[in-house]
C-alpha cells in the first residue's frame, strides 16, 4: 500500500465521478494534442515544400491561389504565362534559380507536372527505379503515385485534361513510365513528372497542326503555368516582386507571406477549437474539484481514523493531492492517446484525399506542455479539498460518532 | 505508566471540563465509567495524543506527549496506541486485509502480510481477509476493528464505547476479546464506557 494505490482506491470507489472527470480531461487534452499535431505537421510540410522558393510567378489572379497551385499543387492554376517570361526571369541578375512548370493534366487524380530536371533536384528527389525522362512522353512517378497506382517502370498511361477528382477528356498520347522516385516527404511524392515539352506536345497534338507555319505559330505561343524563383540575394525581395507585378500579364506571390496569411485565416478556426478544448479542461478541473470536495463529507471519518492510526495532517493533504494528480495524469494520458489516434484517423482521411501529410505516430515537444498543464489542473483542483483534509479536527470528528 | 495530573479541557466558551488525576501501571486493564458528557472520550483522546487539553500534564510510557509537536506526536501515536472506536469506522472500499495494511502503512510499520494473517487468525476472522467490511456481520466487523487496533502491537490499547448497541452476549465477548488481545501483546488496556454491564470484568475502575 502506498499513496498512489490508496488514492487510486478512493477514485475507484467513486466510478461515475471519476469517469466523468477523466472523460472531460481526456477530451480537452485530446483536442489540443490533435490540434498541435495537425497544425505543426501541416506547417512543417508546407515549409518543406516551399523551402528554397522565394517567389512564385504566374498569371494574374489570387496570389494565394498562385502559391497553392504552384508549390503545393492543391488549387487550380491562375492561368498561363508566355514562355518568354521564363527567359527574362532566368536572365535577371537577382534570380539564382527559375524553375518553370507546365500544369493542366492529371492521371487518376495525380497531377502531371511538366518541369525541367532541376525541379526534382530542388527537392532532393532520388530515383528508386529506372531513369529520368529525357524524351517527350516519358514520365517519372512520385513515390506515392507509384504506390497508389501500382504502376512501375515500363507502364503506360494517358493523361486526362483537368486537375480535379473528376477528370476531363483523355488525351490521345500515351506516356511511358521510365522511372519511379524514392519517397522524399515533399509534394513531389504525389506528382507525375514529365518534361515541359511533353505537356506542350499533348496539347498541340490535340489541336492537330498541319503545316509548317501553323507549327511555328504554335511554338511562338508556347506557355508555362508558373515559374518558381529562388533569389540570388535577400535584397531581391525588395525589388523583384514589384518589378514582376508591374508587368501586365505577370503576378508574383511570396510563399512566406501567403502561407502566413493562410495560417492566419485557418488560425481563427484553430483558435476556436483551442478555446473549446480549454473550456473542456476547465470543466474537467471543476469536475475534479467537485468530486473531491463533495466526497470529503462522507470521508471525514476515514480521514479522522487515518489520523488516529498515526497519519500526520500532511499525509492526508498528500492523499487528496495524489487523488487530484492521479486523476489528472490518467486523464491526460488517455487524452494524449486519443489525440494521436484522432490524428492518425485524420491522416488516413487526408491520405484518401491524396494529401497524406499527417500522422499520429509523431510526438511533439508541445505535448509535454499539455501534460504539464493537465497536471497543474489536477493540483489546483485538489488544493482546497486537500487543505480541508489537512485541517480535519480528528478528536471532534471521532467524538461525534 | 500513564500519569495524568491537573487535566482540564475547555470546549469553546463552555465551562472547563475538569478531570481527576489518574495513574495507570504497565499491563493494567482499566475501565473509565461515566455518563455521556462526563469526559470519558476527552480523557481517552488526550492520552491517545488526539486532543491537546487546555491545562494539565500527561505522561504516557514516560513520554510527555503534550511536548511532542505535530508529526512527532502522530508518529508516536501510530507506534504506541491502538484505538477501537464505537462506530468501528473501517474503510469501506478496502478489504479486511487492506484495512489492516492501512494501519501498518500509516504507522510507518513494515507491511507484513504474515502479521496481518496472524492477527486476523487470533481474532477468528482470517477467512474473511479478502472481504469488504460491508460483507461481514456486525460481530465480525467488531473483530476486524480490534485486529486493526492491535496489528502494530501497540503498548496502549484504547476502546471508546466498544459495547454500545450490542446485546449482553456480544458485549461480554467484545470485552473478553479486548482483554485477550491486550494480554497477547502485553498492552495496557483502557476502555471508556457508560455500559455498567461490563463493570464486573475490570478490577481497575475510574468513575467520572
Amino acid at each position: 500500500m502506498n499513496l498512489a494505490t490508496l488514492s487510486a482506491g478512493y477514485l475507484r470507489a467513486r466510478p461515475l465521478q471519476t469517469t466523468l472527470s477523466l472523460m472531460l480531461l481526456a477530451l480537452g487534452v485530446g483536442t489540443i494534442v490533435l490540434l498541435v499535431l495537425v497544425v505543426s505537421q501541416l506547417e512543417e510540410r508546407m515549409q518543406r515544400d516551399a523551402r528554397g522558393i522565394d517567389l512564385v510567378v504566374g498569371a494574374k489572379g489570387s496570389p494565394m491561389q498562385l502559391m497553392l497551385s504552384g508549390i503545393y499543387h492543391l488549387d487550380a492554376p491562375t492561368g498561363n504565362i508566355p514562355l518568354s517570361a521564363v527567359g527574362l526571369l532566368a536572365k535577371n541578375r537577382m534570380v539564382r534559380k527559375a524553375i518553370p512548370l507546365a500544369l493542366g493534366d492529371s492521371w487518376r487524380g495525380n497531377r502531371i507536372v511538366g518541369a525541367p530536371k532541376i525541379y526534382a533536384e530542388h527537392y532532393g528527389a532520388e530515383l528508386r527505379a529506372g531513369r529520368f525522362y529525357d524524351k517527350p512522353m516519358e514520365a517519372v512517378l512520385g513515390a506515392e503515385v507509384a504506390a497508389r497506382t501500382g504502376v512501375g517502370v515500363g507502364g503506360k498511361f494517358k493523361g486526362a485534361h483537368g486537375l480535379g477528382s473528376e477528370p476531363g477528356d483523355e488525351h490521345e498520347n500515351e506516356y511511358t513510365v521510365v522511372g519511379v522516385l524514392a519517397k522524399s516527404g515533399a509534394v513531389i511524392d504525389r506528382l507525375v513528372l514529365t518534361s515541359i515539352e511533353s505537356v506542350w506536345h499533348v496539347h498541340e497534338e490535340h489541336q492537330g497542326p498541319e503545316d509548317e507555319s501553323d507549327r511555328k505559330a504554335l511554338e511562338a505561343a508556347r506557355e508555362v503555368t508558373v515559374v518558381l524563383v529562388q533569389y540570388a540575394s535577400p535584397l531581391a525581395a525588395a525589388t523583384l516582386p514589384r518589378q514582376i507585378n508591374s508587368q501586365s500579364e505577370l503576378q508574383a506571390a511570396s510563399p512566406a507571406y501567403e502561407s502566413a496569411r493562410l495560417f492566419r485565416i485557418v488560425g481563427v478556426g484553430v483558435e476556436a477549437l483551442q478555446g473549446f478544448a480549454l473550456v473542456l479542461i476547465v470543466a474537467a478541473a471543476l469536475s475534479v474539484f467537485i468530486a473531491l470536495y463533495t466526497a470529503l463529507e462522507e470521508r471525514r471519518y476515514d480521514l479522522a481514523v487515518m489520523r488516529a492510526l498515526g497519519a500526520s495532517p500532511a499525509r492526508l493533504f498528500g492523499l487528496l493531492m495524489a487523488e487530484g494528480v492521479v486523476l489528472a495524469l490518467l486523464g491526460a494520458l488517455i487524452g494524449l492517446g486519443l489525440g494521436h489516434v484522432l490524428a492518425s484517423v485524420f491522416g488516413v482521411w487526408l491520405e484518401s484525399q491524396q494529401h497524406g501529410a499527417v500522422t499520429g505516430l509523431e510526438w511533439r515537444p508541445e505535448e509535454l506542455w499539455v501534460l504539464a498543464v493537465a497536471l497543474g489542473v489536477g493540483v489546483v483542483a485538489a488544493l482546497l479539498p486537500a487543505w480541508r483534509a489537512y485541517r480535519t479536527d480528528v478528536s471532534r470528528t471521532l467524538a461525534q460518532g | 505508566m500513564i500519569a495524568v495530573r491537573g487535566l482540564a479541557h475547555r470546549y469553546g466558551a463552555a465551562q472547563a471540563l475538569r478531570l481527576p488525576d489518574w495513574k495507570v501501571a504497565q499491563g493494567e486493564r482499566w475501565l473509565i465509567l461515566g455518563r455521556s458528557g462526563s469526559g470519558k472520550t476527552t480523557l481517552l483522546h488526550v492520552i491517545a495524543g488526539l486532543l491537546r487539553p487546555s491545562e494539565g500534564d500527561v505522561s504516557v510510557f514516560g513520554e510527555n506527549i503534550l511536548k511532542l509537536e505535530g508529526t512527532r506526536l502522530d508518529r508516536w501515536r501510530g507506534a504506541t496506541v491502538g484505538i477501537v472506536l464505537q462506530a468501528l469506522h473501517l474503510v469501506k472500499h478496502l478489504s479486511v486485509r487492506d484495512n489492516l495494511r492501512l494501519a501498518q502503512y500509516l504507522a510507518h510499520a513494515p507491511q507484513d502480510d504474515a502479521r496481518i494473517a496472524d492477527t486476523l487468525g487470533a481474532l477468528g476472522v482470517a477467512a474473511k481477509s479478502a472481504r469488504r467490511p460491508s460483507e461481514l456481520s456486525q460481530g465480525e466487523q467488531q473483530r476486524v476493528a480490534i485486529a486493526r487496533a492491535v496489528v502494530n502491537r501497540p503498548k496502549l490499547l484504547l476502546a471508546d464505547e466498544p459495547t454500545a448497541n450490542l446485546d449482553d452476549a456480544a458485549a461480554a465477548s467484545v470485552v473478553d476479546l479486548l482483554a485477550e488481545q491486550a494480554a497477547r501483546h502485553g498492552a495496557t488496556l483502557v476502555v471508556a464506557t457508560h455500559d455498567a454491564r461490563v463493570k464486573a470484568k475490570f478490577r481497575e475502575r475510574l468513575e467520572l
